[in-house]
């Protein structure tokens, strides 16, 4: 799938409003071919505007891991890790389908939109069997 | 790095420094911290307020921080620097008060900082709160990263993967800080620290722990830069600013391309070239030591090591005293002071190194210091290398 956002919001909305539906819509730069991550109105790598939204694979890997403590009450141990989509960007993210401490660099990963009071926010589950 | 400014090697020179409420200060707000340690770099420097003419200043929380300093100090500066890159800020603005210095713009520049951040009582987490509208970062924020330990806890756990690096050598860092910090009056915390303890601590975010994190403490720190020429008619021994160069790669962590390679590769090079130096010509090093991680990616960023060595270079007591390499010799944000940024206190500590005025902490012979400042997620850096009269 490929798509381009009609200019009437920025990027940034545009794309809230596309996990907003479940979808998650990565940039891909029609003059020197590289994905862009998070959103921008100019390609960073060769300052073109001629960015594409398409949809990636989702799938991906782990790069960095840590385990924010949290008190039970202040809702536990956290994940957060940043994750290597294969289309070549990275974002922060969190491991959701392991516990906070399971989760190794490298563990193959995909994406899921998850749609909580009608906000899309991306998440990965780890992949059964895939770990680094 | 342009030729041009290698012309301005040693065309500068700190000729006071200052600190005051470093550690616990309560009653005081950031700017009366601030104008207690500016009354006394200026007073050491053999000057008064009135000869001041150039003033950088930066704040985490003021966004126009550089005009109720002036207003407050009572100054008419015809320079002015409010450059903010986190803590590495007043490390970065020395370099354009050189280029203001030499043209004549203005004569005495006056770098300083203060934060009440332990006493005061808008705390950390209102400040964290309020940031994450007036600075948002929507593609990290909602993930509840704890900023900023998460983004080094990150960069750490990429750095042990790749290179074997440990918890034990992380843990090597801090025992190294406090045990400088044990020799230093100022030191907010002197008691000895051992790596089981720093295993043993609270963990804040995988793999740091508590020890792992600089401290949060009050404190100011304020600097004068004069011309070469005038700093040999003031009362304290100078010190010249050989090279000094700044670079910003990212913001956020997540957009940082080599977690463990950081913009310290181009700032320390470039820093080093207009030194005309080389890091085996290093006799002192402050570091922001933020948490034990930075200590590790500057010391590889900076050419003290390898790429991938740095935990094995600290290992057995390598930087504490008595070791090898003489790092943060005050304690560091680890263990001395770090009132939100933390970068003047480096550069007064590599200051005080070079006049040989520290005491039990004094390193032997020290001409050559380079003080290295931090900002941000790993995202801004600012290195100088300073040098006594020996170095020009």
């Amino acid at each position: 799938m490929q798509t381009t956002s009609d200019g009437v919001t920025g990027v940034q909305a545009f794309h809230q409003g596309e996990l907003d539906a479940g979808r998650l819509l990565v940039q891909r730069c029609g003059e020197c071919s590289r994905h862009v991550y998070y959103p921008r109105e100019t390609c960073p790598h060769c300052g073109s505007t001629a960015l594409e939204w398409t949809a990636p694979s989702g799938l991906g890997s782990v790069h960095a891991v840590t385990t924010v403590r949290r008190k039970p009450a202040d809702g536990g141990d956290l994940n957060v890790s940043l994750v290597d989509l294969d289309e070549g960007v990275r974002l922060m993210s969190r491991v959701d389908n392991l516990a906070p401490e399971a989760v190794r660099i490298g563990q193959r990963v995909k994406a899921r939109v998850q749609v909580k009071d009608g906000r899309g926010l991306v998440l990965f589950d780890a992949i059964d069997g895939a770990a680094a | 790095m342009s030729t041009g400014l290698k012309a301005l090697r040693g065309s500068a020179a700190i000729a006071g420094v200052a600190t005051f409420g470093c550690g616990e200060k309560p009653g005081f707000t950031d700017m009366e911290l601030l104008a207690r340690s500016a009354h006394a770099a200026v007073a050491d420097a053999g000057l008064t307020m009135r000869d001041i003419d150039g003033l950088c200043t930066a704040s985490a929380s003021a966004a126009m921080w550089a005009l109720p300093v002036v207003e407050y100090l009572g100054l008419n500066p015809r320079y002015i620097d409010g450059t903010m890159l986190g803590g590495s800020s007043f490390i970065a603005h020395l370099l354009p008060a050189m280029h203001a210095i030499r043209s004549g713009q203005c004569s005495a520049v006056l770098i300083c900082y203060g934060s009440a951040q332990r006493s005061a009582a808008f705390g950390r987490r209102e400040i964290v709160a309020a940031r994450r509208f007036l600075d948002p970062q929507p593609y990290e924020h909602p993930y509840e990263p704890m900023l900023p330990v998460s983004a080094y806890a990150l960069a750490a756990s990429r750095h042990m993967h790749e290179f074997g690096t440990t918890r034990e050598q992380l843990a090597d860092v801090a025992v190294a800080a406090r045990a400088w910090a044990g020799l230093n009056p100022e030191a907010f915390m002197r008691e000895p620290l051992t790596r089981e303890e720093v295993l043993g601590a609270r963990m804040v975010s995988d793999p740091l722990s508590v020890r792992d994190c600089c401290l949060v403490t009050d404190g100011a720190g304020a600097c004068v830069l004069v011309s070469a020429e005038r700093a040999r008619d003031l009362p304290k021994k100078p010190v010249y600013v050989l090279g000094n160069a700044t670079a910003v790669w990212n913001r956020q962590i997540s957009s940082m391309a080599d977690l463990t390679v950081t913009a310290a590769s181009q700032s320390g090079r470039e820093a080093f070239a207009m030194a005309g130096l080389a890091p085996k010509d290093i006799d002192v090093v402050q570091l922001y030591d933020a948490f034990t991680i930075n200590t590790l990616l500057f010391l590889e960023d900076l050419g003290f090591c390898p790429k991938g060595e740095a935990g094995r270079f600290v290992a057995d007591g390598a930087i504490a005293p008595g070791g090898k390499l003489p790092v943060n010799t005050n304690g560091g944000g680890l263990s001395c002071v770090h009132p939100g940024m933390y970068g003047i206190f480096a550069l007064i500590e590599a200051v005080r190194q070079l006049r040989g005025e520290c005491g039990e902490r004094q390193v032997k012979n020290a001409h050559i210091a380079i003080a290295h400042g931090n900002g941000g997620m790993l995202s801004s850096q600012a290195s100088a290398i300073l040098g006594t009269a020996e170095t020009l």
